[in-house]
């Protein structure tokens, strides 16, 4: 068995937000998606990715500010990964 | 050098504040291209780390021809002042159909300096198809704390721009934006040249300033972008008014009342 990964980022916490970002990695060999390649996400939201088959297997926490740094920007927080396995 | 005439105004200096970057699309001309070419093929000398920007150069060369360029010296000065320093040079090189892409990145290390910035100059002596691999360009990422690669995982943000251009482009960016080769699919390889550039002097009110209440100005620095979290982009917004203080030395500056409000504390000094 093989392993497909996509990795979906959201506008919000919520996994029926609209997806801001976009990563895939393939385990079939079949595909080599890499940095740029492309300017329209595979999916309109996280679930949309669900009701296509991908099985969601993380999500990130939701972590407060740290005291002192509640206004710095950093990496994006709403990231979810998702499999597909064949 | 004549740069007095080509000061950025404050509308582009706020699109740089708010964007990370500005282009300057076929700004130097065929004949430099030309020998821009020739001279990358060749080999770029480096120069020493810090070396004031007037005495980088000699003379005739591509790289002090390309510097003084009224446009693009009159930008390096409203960003970085009359005398920056030159931090380093590299050719960058994209070969034919390589087969990968540079990960997505900030240049060197963490920056935290919210008071201060260094500016990279980019500069494309060729036309820059889609097939190249032009560089990718994440708009309004320049504000957040990275390290270098570590945001090698995020191959595709919304609204990302894949650099397409003319002959004779150069790009302006800010040392924190997050950047990248793009694989090149074409035949022909692709050349960019680099030059980061130090200020050496506060970088408060360098650019023709003539336009500082324009409404376009506080529009730019309200633009968001399709990749932010709806949530975390507002504090973006906020540290672009944090910036724009900083710019312009108004500690009064805001948009939408969002840094007064918070920083509203009645009867309290600290």
């Amino acid at each position: 068995m093989k392993q497909r990964v996509l990795v979906l980022y959201l506008a919000t916490s919520s996994l029926d937000d609209r997806v801001v970002g976009w990563a895939s990695y393939d385990g079939t060999g079949r595909t080599n998606p890499t940095t740029g390649d492309g300017e329209q996400p595979p999916y309109a939201t996280g679930t949309d990715a669900l009701r296509d088959g991908w099985r969601l297997f993380q999500a990130s926490q939701l972590i407060p500010p740290y005291p002192g740094h509640e206004y710095d920007t950093s990496f994006l927080k709403h990231e979810f990964f998702f499999e597909k396995v064949e | 050098m004549e740069t007095t005439s080509h000061l950025l105004s404050s509308v582009l200096m706020a699109r740089f504040a708010a964007q990370g970057f500005l282009r300057l699309d076929a700004v130097v001309p065929d004949d430099l291209n030309a020998a821009a070419v020739e001279a990358l093929e060749r080999g770029i000398p480096g120069v020493p780390y810090g070396i004031p920007l007037n005495v980088a150069f000699p003379d005739g060369s591509f790289t002090r021809r390309l510097v003084d360029l009224p446009p693009v010296a009159g930008a390096l000065r409203s960003l970085v002042g009359p005398d920056p320093a030159v931090d380093h040079l590299a050719v960058h090189v994209r070969e034919p159909n390589e087969g990968s892409a540079q990960p997505l990145h900030g240049d060197a290390i963490i920056d935290t300096r919210r008071d201060a910035f260094d500016v990279q100059l980019m500069y494309y002596p060729h036309d820059v198809t889609p097939e190249m691999g032009g560089t990718l360009l994440v708009p309004g990422s320049h504000l957040r704390l990275t390290n270098e690669s570590d945001t090698g995982r995020y191959q595709n943000l919304l609204g990302q721009v894949r650099l397409t251009c003319p002959a004779g482009t150069v790009l302006l960016l800010h040392h924190g934006i997050w950047h990248g080769g793009r694989r090149n699919d074409s035949a022909r390889r692709r050349y960019m040249f680099k030059i980061r550039f130090n200020p050496t002097a506060p970088q408060v009110r360098l650019w023709d300033t003539r336009d500082l209440d324009d409404p376009a100005v506080v529009a730019e620095l309200s633009t968001t972008f399709p990749w932010y979290e709806h949530a975390t982009g507002r504090l973006e917004i906020y540290n672009r008014i944090a910036l724009w203080r900083t710019l312009t030395g108004d500690d009064t500056f805001d948009i939408e009342h969002w840094a007064t409000r918070v920083h509203n504390r009645p009867g309290r000094t600290a």
